[in-house]
């Protein structure tokens, strides 16, 4: 899993039929210390995420075990909302 | 599966049911040689690992069958503690040729 940040929101009318009613948000990765990473990525969120917020995300046929994605054409989901980071 | 080290933990409340009671550990992935490498990643974890251990995890869909017969949405798990960690020298170094056999 990976630590993110969300920076938007994705609206698509056509879509696969599965993906109906599934939030869309543009998630930027960022370490733990807070600092962003390279990259942007689509993820499906399933524990009602908002603008800014610092979630967990899981990538790859693992998301598809997430809340509500079983047979859904999905690889990326967000699984966590993040309250605290704690680095030794 | 790959050896990394734990740096430190999440905590997060709103979670999917599943990953309820879970540890989410923050990991350096390491080298064998035990030097950092790439991103620090966060996995769960089912041994018990603490800060500072070195630990060995698992990418991929086979991170959630570590808590069978439930099958969290995790893509990291770290699944065993390292005791040690044992290095052949390549074979050019140690003054033999590689292919002598």
């Amino acid at each position: 899993m990976i630590l993110a940040r969300v920076v938007g929101t994705v609206v698509a009318t056509r879509k696969d039929p599965r993906l109906e009613g599934k939030k869309l948000l543009i998630l930027k990765p960022v370490s733990p210390d807070g600092k962003d990473e390279a990259g942007y990525v689509v993820s499906v969120d399933t524990v009602s995420a908002g603008y800014r917020e610092r979630v967990i995300a899981v990538a790859g046929s693992s998301a598809r075990m997430a809340e509500g994605c079983k047979d859904t054409p999905v690889d990326s989901a967000i699984v966590g909302i993040v309250d605290e980071v704690h680095l030794d | 599966m790959y050896l990394g080290r734990v740096v430190g933990c999440v905590w997060s409340t709103a979670k999917d049911s599943r990953l309820e009671g879970m540890r989410m550990l923050v990991v350096q992935p390491l080298t064998p040689e035990l030097e950092n490498t790439g991103k620090r990643i966060i996995c769960a974890d089912c041994t018990g690992a603490g800060a500072g251990e070195i630990i060995y995890w698992v990418r991929g869909k086979e991170a959630s069958f570590a808590f069978l017969p439930a099958e969290p949405p995790v893509d990291t798990t770290i699944v065993g503690i390292v005791d040690s960690v044992h290095l052949k020298r390549p074979a050019k170094n140690r003054g033999r040729k590689a292919n002598s056999c």
